[in-house]
């Protein structure tokens, strides 16, 4: 024994806690993006450096300059700020002007989260609420697909635009797959979406390297499974329906789930536990009501594209639908109070 | 009723952490040596403290009274040496707070012996008479908390027992007593059981064992006859098993309802230390003077299973393990998961200790804490389906009467909110406030 006692601590229970935390999910997205964001660089050469480092840093610098100095290290530290950057980056298409990309991130943060109350508070995926703003504000710039570049130094000139001017592009456009299917009903091949060599914005084509990140982050125990099954397995049954009922006009069931955002979308960020609900029923809601909005944006409504609305319209009924969820209390007859 | 939870082994929700008990599971039970100093707090169990029957010098017998119960909810006391009463006054408990207690010095040249007692005929005894004899005996749960056998086994006229559930989950990590007694005295425990089933009128006993402790089941399994109203149900190795209304629900796909005892769903649940304590103490006439300790963490050099006199410092016992190692930031008395930290190792060990854990700098390295993101791990963590998250909420803005209508008061404190809580914020600890807050105003409004 020695001499003199420890100095013993006096925690409370429980003394043992699981490994995972905050920063450590945070990272492990970021890690599972990672290859998402490889292809993104093969796809789209530079442009895709340009644009999502600006993303980045629009998010990461709007959150330093509104946060308190004391808490700036800790916040800085959670990597949520960098992901969101991450995140919205690849959301963007590979010509968009640099600047835009970097207001798109500091509006993230700023209207997406700190506004609320900073991480935990937000009722909307920052992410999304950056793109969504950019989508209303720069509605050319944020269509112009440009098809996967010719190798990494091929420079998309619009990228380097001044802040608040952008030249239209009459070359090397290309239409979306979703773009093509929504106004000149023409498919694109399932395989191709699936790798990726297609049109589209810099994280979102190619389904198979998301659907790893996926993989990795449910083996982490990072997301919630309940989400992505429901919402791939409600856009297959619905969309599958619609196909049944014509072929020649609306889309089919795999083309749907591999096409556009929905992969990036459904794994990604209706995972975002701040903003999905927190009972395993709620979730399952929040995930058909995310594919049942998504085919309908799509195939019903104006624009080629729905995954941003649907997930943010759910966003907005996550509260009311963690109402209602609540779980019966052990030895209760029903939830005491909803 | 949930319908999933019939389909399922065990009940709901829980976390799994690391068993953790490789350190220990295979080491048999060792006695350890008398010390030379005894305290004996008279608040070792819940309830009012016992008062003293001895004088200061007197002379006592390893096994004589020292205390007696001071009201229903309370129990005998008994020394646990051949000694004299040194002193009766204020000593240092476990938590750091002084408490009235009996102070007992050995005496160097008794052997210290336990002498075996004439048996007492249980049989032939009324049901009154044997609940008296369980608080004459000093015996209380001895899974950790420490209430009172008696007043379990004190059944109100309209309620019937028809299971003995003797509880030998040990969900708690570290912890191997509850496993070696098993393992070592499978006689002793179906005894033990045998005689508190024909006493409660129960129509049989099960015995439930966490599935991690495979030979636990097979000793006891060996030694009951086909016929012997006896059974040994393996459980799903999760925390909180042992909670006894999870327990229940594992078994018998019951739900206690709240507010009310396992003894409203015909059942009794009992852990097997407290279940052995009984057969000693109507076989061989021991009073509850000695438990089992599992001295176990990385903080000590040599981990046990040990027979520790009650009484006994936890430096002795864990001189006798071989120290602290250097690095050692915090003792535990109990599991980790609801163990509470000793303040002083001068502390006794008392009626409750099932372990003394030490911990190094690298199990209670102090986490940030982050703010919540609403993952909802708590919410799956939670055997009782709370909401532990909005709870910590509430608790921290102060709105207690709030916390009310969220059924704060089902809460048993078994800490899978703060075990599963990324963001390392202290849910349970934020709740226990409130149940406490609540206490007192309900307390002051009387």
């Amino acid at each position: 024994m020695n001499s003199k006692d420890p100095d013993l601590l006096l925690q409370t229970a429980p003394f043992l806690r699981q490994g995972m935390t905050t920063p450590s999910a945070m990272m492990d997205v970021i890690i599972a993006l990672a290859p998402a964001t490889l292809a993104a660089l093969w796809y789209f050469g530079n442009s895709a450096v340009l644009v999502i480092s600006a993303s980045i840093a629009g998010a990461v610098l709007t959150e330093m300059a509104f946060v308190p100095r004391q808490r700036r290290r800790m916040i800085l530290m959670d990597g949520s700020g960098l992901l969101t950057g991450l995140l919205l980056g690849l959301t963007l298409p590979p010509g968009l002007p640099m600047w835009m990309a970097f207001i798109g991130g500091a509006v993230a943060i700023g209207f997406g989260k700190i506004i609320w109350g900073g991480l935990g508070n937000n009722l909307f995926n920052p992410a999304l609420v950056g793109r969504a703003f950019l989508l209303a504000t720069f509605p050319i710039a944020m269509t112009t697909w440009t098809a996967a570049s010719e190798g990494f130094w091929t420079f998309r000139l619009t990228n380097f635009d001044f802040p608040f001017t952008y030249t239209e592009i009459d070359g090397l456009t290309a239409a979306s797959p979703l773009g093509l299917m929504k106004f000149d009903q023409e498919a694109t091949d399932v395989m191709q979406l699936f790798f990726g060599n297609t049109a589209g914005s810099l994280g979102e084509t190619s389904s198979l390297l998301l659907i790893l990140g996926g993989i990795y982050l449910y083996l982490r125990r990072d997301i919630d499974w309940r989400v992505p099954v429901s919402i791939v397995t409600t856009v297959l049954i619905f969309s599958g329906i619609l196909y049944s009922i014509d072929p020649l006009i609306y889309p089919a069931p795999l083309f749907s789930v591999f096409s556009g955002g929905l992969m990036l979308g459904t794994i990604y960020m209706a995972t975002d536990p701040v903003t999905s609900p927190t009972t395993p029923l709620g979730t399952w809601i929040f995930g058909i009501g995310i594919g049942l909005l998504v085919i309908l944006i799509r195939v019903f409504g104006g624009m080629p594209e729905g995954v941003l609305y649907s997930i943010l319209l759910m966003n907005a009924v996550t509260p009311l639908i963690d109402r209602f969820t609540q779980p019966r209390i052990f030895g209760h007859q029903r939830s005491k109070k909803t | 009723m949930n319908p999933f939870n019939l389909l399922s082994k065990s009940f709901q929700n829980g976390v799994h952490p690391q068993h953790l008990k490789a350190q220990t599971q295979d080491l048999p039970i060792q006695r350890v040596p008398f010390g030379s100093l005894f305290v004996m707090p008279l608040n070792q169990h819940i309830g009012v403290p016992c008062k003293p029957v001895v004088e200061k010098n007197q002379r006592l017998r390893r096994g004589e009274l020292i205390a007696t119960a001071g009201g229903f909810v309370s129990t005998a006391l008994h020394s646990p040496v051949t000694g004299r009463v040194k002193e009766i006054g204020e000593f240092r408990a476990y938590d750091g707070n002084f408490s009235q207690s009996i102070q007992i010095e050995a005496d160097p040249y008794a052997t210290q012996q336990t002498e075996v007692g004439t048996p007492i005929d249980w049989s032939s005894m009324t049901t009154d008479d044997f609940i008296k004899a369980v608080q004459q005996a000093g015996i209380v749960g001895m899974g950790g908390a420490a209430f009172p056998a008696h007043v379990k086994f004190s059944i109100p006229d309209g309620c019937n027992i028809r299971y003995l559930l003797i509880n030998g989950a040990e969900c708690e990590p570290y912890l191997t007593n509850d496993h070696r007694l098993m393992l070592e005295q499978p006689l002793r425990l179906l005894r033990g059981a045998e005689i508190v089933r024909q006493k409660l009128g129960a129509e049989e006993v099960v015995i439930g064992v966490e599935l991690n402790k495979p030979d636990a089941i097979a000793a006891l399994n060996q030694h009951i006859q086909p016929g012997d109203p006896v059974r040994v149900v393996g459980l799903e190795a999760k925390y909180p098993q042992g909670a006894e209304k999870m327990i229940i629900s594992t078994i018998f796909k019951r739900e206690v309802p709240a507010g009310q005892l396992p003894r409203d769903v015909e059942v009794n649940v009992s852990n097997v230390s407290t279940i052995v304590a009984i057969a000693d103490y109507f076989d061989y006439g021991m009073p509850l003077i000695e438990r089992i300790v599992t001295v176990s963490g990385p903080g000590v050099s040599y981990p046990a299973n040990l027979m520790v006199p009650l009484g006994t410092t936890v430096r002795d016992v864990l001189q006798f393990c071989g120290g602290l190692k250097d690095e050692t930031k915090e003792v535990i008395m109990g599991g980790p998961m609801m163990g509470r930290p000793i303040a002083s190792l001068d502390a006794p060990v008392v009626k409750g200790c099932s372990g003394i854990l030490a911990f190094t700098e690298d199990l209670v390295q102090t986490r940030t804490e982050y703010p919540c993101i609403r993952c909802g791990r708590c919410l799956e963590a939670c055997p009782y389906f709370l909401n532990p998250a909005r709870l910590a909420r509430l608790s921290r803005a102060r709105m207690f009467e709030e916390m009310e209508d969220y059924a704060i008061m089902d809460c048993v404190e078994c800490g899978c909110c703060s075990y599963a809580c990324p963001s390392s914020i202290p849910i349970v600890q934020l709740i226990r406030t409130g149940k406490d807050q609540l206490r007192n105003t309900k307390a002051k409004q009387k």
